[in-house]
């Protein structure tokens, strides 16, 4: 680690809010990886970086904060590195440079007995291809992480029972992993998550392996699961509806480098380059834009006694109203007029797809 | 579900309970107490005989081993070994007698006389010949083949696919006494060595040759029960003189006549073992051991069956050795 | 010996074919054909010259060293070195282990006083019990008919020590052989060390270290354990290092994401998911032990080798073919009863509800067994096994064929064994005048020539090449063929040199065959031993020739009939269980000594296994494939030409490879009827104290000619054929 990232980490980690910081966060891969970091070549692209040197920057000079309670969407194309970001979290893959707070703790620093600590009780993660026992049974396969902290077995038992029927399995608590449809494995191992009562949940694109009708089932799960049980979530997709559908903030990454962060509507309405505009191009800005995002200020000749909306109405739910409406619809926050919509300006939005200017 | 366990678990406890008033209660013709030695043989023990890769080595071995497990009641064990592997177990206690041993100067120099851990008994009657033989077909057709220096003029006759041009000398187990290569090389004869493997190779060779009228020049000895079938002729190599072969890489002469001797391990010998006497008063001919090499190689017999065959038929030999 | 594990050893990845251009392909072959024309050209101007042949009686300085070392550890030995304090420690306890169950188990009719604790009734329910209870009720019905016929074909003794010799080696091979293999799967360093001693122990004849166990571990019991188990000890750890470095990375992760140490991931996560790999290391081990008990008789070892010995020493067939049955009926009961417990006991602990009744008759026939066990110890009936005339009936009867066989074909196989040898070894013609014949040089250049077209050089040649350079002259120099004294140069050198090339051998591999062969090649000079090794080197190509004639020709017509390989496969199977000692006792009886039987016991001994993979790789051919060229009209032999045997191009060139490792490791037991070479010179090292040193140089260089055909093979066939690489 050098000088500079201790700075930004000692001035980013005041902030005590936060379930998770992660400040500028490297991995590089390969031969004396650890030379790369403030070196010249930091600033090569991965090309010429994995040319010149062998190395490949999986992840490069990555920081961003996710508060309590959020769900974190990190997103971009295969190969950007959002595996080995959330890798790195926990150190199942060591960071190169960088610094990661978990609540307030620094995990680059953690010995392992601490750090085992963090995984049995603090973070868990659900994978992509399960990663499940084939030799245990569903139960035993949703204790695993109890019992390897220790937990005796009646309590690791009735434990994994209670999640087992939270994600809706009850009644295949007795079988194997290999006679369970691919949905129902990842709702194993979503249990399995759960039963050792995280404060933080980690996603690597959980539903990839799915067919899209239950991947949709499952996303809902997430989203009920959510609600439930509150818990801080980071979710990697390469899914762009998955991210809006999902994030409560969303962070997009190429190349290893973080390229746009901010919630669904932010991305979707400023996309911050060509990469980020051709992945939100083909999404549906109707329902994830807001009104705060069309609304215009009114003009001199428009009548200003059409009902009120608030700025963060998704123009999908909007629509109707606006365009039964007469006058164009108020968008108001805190009784403080902050412009309108009329129908022009929604159907635009839905029919053309057009960026709002 | 708990119940048939249970039922599983009273029914193996019966059934054990079963078995132990079975073995109680006896029924049994085993005398359950010591299961060691029976009568006379405490003080006999384990008696270790090596027996070396031909048949008249097994019929000398298996004659004294079986004495001594019913004369004496010792427990003999047959252990089948090269020379050479068997003059290590001597150290080890693993061998206790080797019956019949041919020279082997250089394993006394190191058993006996440096390590000391074998020493040598003294001859057990057999004298030994060994030599190059042929058919007696070939000897009859050419009476002047088993001289020597006439052998060069054979040698294409001789000659096989292994060979090529040269004639074929076939030699035995790799482990037996030879110096072939270097009296071909020092007699200058047009002839190769091919190791035949074992005796029974050889044998089989002189017999094929002989019914076959072949062309067959091999490495053979004396005694040897296959004489009394083909009687094979020996090839006259230039006469021994004492020295002549003690280098081995220039002996040019015949081998030695063996006065075959026993060795034995020292710790063994010292024991006290009523065998040790067996061994040290173990002496026969050439022609008892063709006798019993015989029956084990030509009628089919075990080691064990032909050894008693000979005791049965020669009691008064056998009597003579027990009671020195 | 060899390895049988090579169909795990290089997972058949199916990887991109990694085809070569035509046109480049064409050019190689046409370099391959000038090769060949320089070396016959070169071979008949300098015919005989720089053969570097030497007598058996004279050794070079490196071998005359060997002996030196041989009689310092055995005075160290003597004088009571503290060395040998553990190592007699470890023979006694081996040989007291050993001892110890033989009285429990072995009933020995022949000894007054041979009554074992368990006589041979308690034995017998002991072994269906356990069958029963790991591996169901046909293993247990198996078991129970293999273990009354060691008794009805008069072995009954022998069998059990020989089980019991294999079964201790085993459990230490487990004890050693997991922990290896775990910490094998989890260094790569590690593995790039104990490749090549793994390597070694695979390849080395075991003729070559059954001396000098002797000088160490004595002769008897602890003998016979350490060399089976120096010999059985490879598969398990290969195998299981394999099988738990390719538990799915993804579980491994999710569960060190859930916090588990490292011991918690291994017991609880790697070895359950890797049992089933495990189990075929296990199998591999017991099949490899149980072939190596056999040779242990050579040193005392006890059980079925004895009678095999005896059976080559007098040349009854009879006694052979059924202690060899005795053999084939145990291979096949542990290795059906390994592999069917593997199986089941997944699926038992699947089956909960059926465990109840399981207990339930588990417990009732262990009941039984114990019962049987109290009789069978105080009734004499019951204890030393009945005499049985069947085992001599049959044996006679054997014999009696064999004699009317070979006296009716005696005078055709003489001239058949002289035939093969003139067209195919003797010069003009055959093989010998190339290698044998030739002078060093060339043959070596040659090889090398071939190895790099065949196998390529790997990345970066020119470095390669001048490396190859160097250890040949290292070698030249250290071979001591011109030194007119032996080189005066230190041993610690000179032997760190060689192992440093036997390592280098086959750790270098990075990319080609090149460096492999170089340093094979250089090894077997420096060991002084390059003629000798030349005559093993054509016996083992032209007895490879045949065995792929024979694989390619039964495998193609078992791969396309499932009938014809129902039928043809048991016998394969029992072939290959046969310790390769046992295939020389017929063979001998049937062809005169020397060259040509060698290569038929080769042959005989290779041919399954060639077969065998060449038959699976042809069934493999896809079936659209297959039916895509039906429906296009292709006539059978079409079929077979343009479709079924480039597609199994893979397997042919894997079983190429499997059958000369397995060639060279008969050939070399052809050592023992006349074959010659360097099999003759590893029997001579170990009959003859003074050739000792020689024996172990060609135990050497046969691990080098073994690893060197091993890499030209694999290299091959990454670059022509299936990515089968190591
Ligand atoms: N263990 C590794 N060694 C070398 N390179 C790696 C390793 N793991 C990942 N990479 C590289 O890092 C980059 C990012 O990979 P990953 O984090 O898996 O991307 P994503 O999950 O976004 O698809 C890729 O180019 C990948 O090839
Ligand atoms: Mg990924």
């Amino acid at each position: 680690m050098t000088a500079t990232v201790d700075d930004v980490g000692a001035a980013a980690s005041t902030d005590g809010q936060s379930a998770l910081t992660v400040n500028n966060l490297w991995k590089v891969f390969g031969p004396r990886a650890d030379k790369i970091v403030g070196s010249p070549e930091a600033d090569l692209s991965r090309a010429d970086l994995l040319a010149q040197t062998g190395c490949t920057a999986a992840v490069r000079d990555v920081s961003f904060e996710v508060s309590p309670g959020e769900v974190f969407v990190v997103m971009g194309l295969s190969g950007s590195g959002k595996s080995t970001l959330v890798r790195c979290l926990t150190r199942l893959i060591e960071p190169t440079a960088g610094q990661v707070l978990i609540d307030g703790e620094d995990v680059v620093s953690m010995s392992d007995t601490r750090l085992r600590e963090l995984r049995r009780h603090h973070v868990s993660m659900v994978f992509q291809h399960f990663g499940l026992l084939p030799h245990r049974k569903v139960i035993d396969n949703v204790g695993y992480g109890l019992e390897v902290r220790g937990t005796s077995k009646a309590d690791r038992r009735s434990r994994a029972q209670e999640m087992v029927d939270l994600v809706g399995l009850s009644g295949n608590e007795n079988a194997y992993p290999d006679q369970l449809s691919g949905g129902m494995q990842q709702r194993v191992g979503l249990a399995r998550a759960l039963a050792v009562d995280p404060s933080i949940l980690l996603f690597d694109e959980p539903f990839s392996a799915l067919d899209p009708l239950i991947r949709r089932d499952m996303q809902n799960e997430v989203i009920r699961l959510h609600h439930e049980v509150g818990k801080t979530m980071v979710f990697i997709t390469h899914d762009l509806s998955e991210a809006l559908k999902l994030g409560d903030r969303i962070l997009i990454m190429r190349d290893g480098a973080l390229i746009q962060m901010g919630t669904p509507a932010e991305v979707v309405a400023t996309p911050a380059d060509d990469y980020v505009r051709d992945f939100v191009s083909e999404v549906p800005r109707s329902h994830v834009l807001t009104l705060a995002w069309v609304m215009r200020p009114p003009r001199p000749d428009e009548a200003l006694t059409g009902p009120e909306m608030a700025p963060d109405t998704i123009v999908r739910d909007a629509a109707r109203r606006v365009i039964d409406a007469a006058d164009p619809v108020k968008v108001v926050d805190n009784g403080q007029l902050l412009g309108v919509v009329d129908q022009d300006d929604i159907l635009r939005v839905i029919v053309a797809e057009e960026t709002p200017s | 579900m708990r119940v048939t366990r249970r039922r599983a678990g009273r029914a193996a406890a019966l059934a054990a309970a079963a078995s132990l008033l079975l073995a109680a209660c006896g029924g049994g013709d085993i005398d359950s107490g010591d299961s060691g030695g029976s009568a006379g043989g405490a003080d006999c023990g384990d008696f270790n005989m090596a027996i070396n890769p031909w048949v008249g080595y097994e019929a000398s071995a298996y004659v004294v081993g079986e004495v001594a497990a019913q004369k004496l009641g010792c427990n003999t064990n047959y252990l089948k070994l090269k020379e050479e592997i068997a003059w290590q177990g001597f150290g080890s206690g693993k061998v206790d007698v080797v019956i019949e041993n041919w020279g082997h100067d250089d394993l006394k120099k190191e058993y006996v006389d440096k390590q000391e851990t074998a020493v040598v008994v003294g001859p057990n009657g057999n004298v030994g010949v060994i030599g190059w033989y042929v058919p007696p077909w070939l000897a009859e057709a050419n009476p002047d083949i088993t001289n020597w220096e006439n052998l060069n003029k054979y040698a294409s006759d001789f000659s096989t696919a292994e060979t090529g041009d040269k004639g074929t000398l076939w030699d035995g187990d790799p482990s037996f006494v030879t110096n072939d290569e270097a009296l071909i090389e020092n007699l200058k004869l047009d002839y190769e060595v091919v190791y035949a493997g074992s005796e029974a190779a050889l044998i089989q060779g002189f017999r094929n040759a002989e019914k076959n009228k072949e062309f067959y020049l091999g490495y053979f000895y004396e005694p040897q029960w296959f004489l009394s079938e083909v009687p094979l002729v020996k090839v006259d190599l230039p006469a021994w003189e004492e020295g002549c072969d003690a280098d081995p890489a220039t002996v040019a002469c015949d081998y030695p006549e063996y006065i075959l001797d026993k060795i034995a391990s020292a710790d063994f010998m010292a024991s006290g073992s009523p065998a040790a006497d067996l061994v040290s008063n173990f002496t026969w001919t050439n022609d008892d051991q063709n006798q019993v090499a015989l029956y084990i190689a030509n009628d089919g017999m075990s080691g064990e069956d032909a050894a008693q065959q000979w005791i049965d038929d020669n009691p008064d030999k056998v009597d003579a050795w027990i009671n020195g | 010996m060899t390895v049988e594990l090579t169909e795990i050893e290089h997972p058949a990845a199916e990887a991109p074919v990694p085809q070569d251009d035509e046109g480049g392909g064409r050019l190689r072959w046409i370099a391959l054909g000038v090769v060949v024309v320089v070396w016959v050209i070169l071979g008949v101007i300098f015919h005989g010259k720089g053969t570097q042949d030497l007598p058996v009686s004279q050794l070079t300085a490196f071998q005359e060293w060997l002996n030196e070392l041989r009689n310092t550890i055995e005075d160290a030995k003597f004088n009571g070195n503290p060395i040998f304090l553990p190592i007699d420690w470890l023979s006694e306890a081996l040989d007291w282990t050993v001892t110890q169950l033989q009285n429990l188990f072995v009933s020995d009719s022949s000894r007054p006083q041979g009554v074992a604790q368990v006589g041979w009734a308690g034995v017998v329910a002991l072994a269906v019990w356990v069958a029963y209870a790991l591996s169901g009720l046909r293993i247990a019905i198996l078991a129970l008919a293999v273990m009354l016929s060691f008794g009805w074909l008069g072995y009954w003794e022998q069998s059990i020590d020989t089980l019991i010799i294999t079964g201790v080696s085993v459990v230490i091979c487990v004890i050693i052989g997991l922990p290896t293999g775990i910490w094998m799967s989890r260094s790569k360093r590690v593995t790039s060390v104990l490749t090549p001693v793994l390597d070694t122990m695979q390849t080395m004849p075991s003729f070559a270290y059954l001396g000098p166990l002797v000088l160490i571990f004595g002769i008897g019991n602890p003998g016979a354990v350490v060399a089976t188990l120096i010999y059985a000890l490879p598969p398990l750890i290969r195998i299981s290092a394999y099988g738990l470095s390719t538990v799915s990375p993804s579980t491994v992760e999710a569960t060190t994401a859930l916090g588990s140490t490292s011991t918690q991931l291994m017991t609880k996560v790697q070895l359950p998911m890797a049992r089933r790999t495990i189990i075929v290391g296990l199998n591999q081990t017991i099949m490899a032990a149980l072939s190596m008990a056999i040779i242990a008789a050579f040193i005392a070892g006890p059980g079925l080798g004895i009678p095999i010995i005896d059976a080559l020493s007098v040349l009854n067939v009879g006694i052979a073919f059924v202690s060899g049955m005795c053999i084939v009926f145990m291979a096949i009961m542990l290795d059906r009863a390994t592999s069917a417990a593997g199986e089941r006991s997944e699926a038992t602990s699947r089956r909960e509800v059926n465990g109840q009744r399981r207990r339930l008759i588990l417990g009732i026939s262990a009941a039984v067994a114990v019962v049987v066990v109290a009789i069978s110890h105080n009734q004499l009936r019951w204890n030393v096994f009945p005499d049985s005339e069947w085992g001599r009936r049959i044996a006679n009867w054997v014999n009696d064929a064999t004699d009317t066989i070979s006296n009716s074909i005696g005078q055709f196989t003489r001239w058949l064994s002289d035939a093969f040898t003139e067209v195919f070894l003797n010069p003009p013609f055959g093989l010998d005048a190339w290698f044998v014949d030739a002078p060093w040089w060339l043959v070596s250049l040659g090889i090398l020539a071939v190895a790099i077209l065949l196998g390529g050089a790997g990345k970066e040649a020119t470095p390669r090449l001048a490396a190859a350079v160097a250890l040949g002259a290292a070698a030249v120099l250290m071979s001591g063929y011109w030194a007119d004294s032996p080189l005066d140069m230190s041993w610690v050198i000179y032997w760190g040199a060689v192992v440093a090339l036997l390592i280098g051998s086959s750790a270098v591999g990075g990319g080609g065959a090149l460096i492999p062969t170089a340093a094979s090649i250089s090894l077997i000079f420096a060991v002084g031993l390059w003629n000798d090794s030349m005559v093993t080197l054509t016996m083992t190509l032209v007895a490879t020739l045949f065995v792929m004639i024979f694989g390619i020709v039964v495998g193609v017509w078992m791969g396309r009939s499932r009938r014809v390989d129902a039928t043809v496969r048991p016998f394969l199977d029992g072939l290959q269980t046969l310790p390769a000692l046992v295939y020389l006792v017929p063979a001998l009886a049937f062809f005169p000594a020397g060259r040509f039987l060698a290569i038929i016991a080769a042959v005989l001994y290779a041919a399954p296994v060639a077969i065998k993979i060449t038959a699976d790789g042809v069934r493999s051919v896809a079936g659209p494939t297959v039916e895509a060229a039906q429906s296009l009209g292709s006539s059978r032999w079409q079929m077979i030409g343009k479709v079924q045997l480039p597609m199994s191009k893979g397997s042919i060139v894997l079983s190429a490879n499997q059958g000369l490792l397995f060639v060279l490791s008969m050939v070399v037991i052809g050592g023992l009827v006349g074959g010659g070479g360097l099999g003759f010179l590893v029997i001579n090292g170990f009959s003859q104290r003074e050739d000792f040193g020689k024996g172990l140089a060609a135990g050497i260089a046969i691990t080098a000619l073994g690893i060197m055909l091993d890499r030209i093979t694999v290299h091959t066939a990454a670059r022509y054929g299936r990515a089968d690489t190591a």
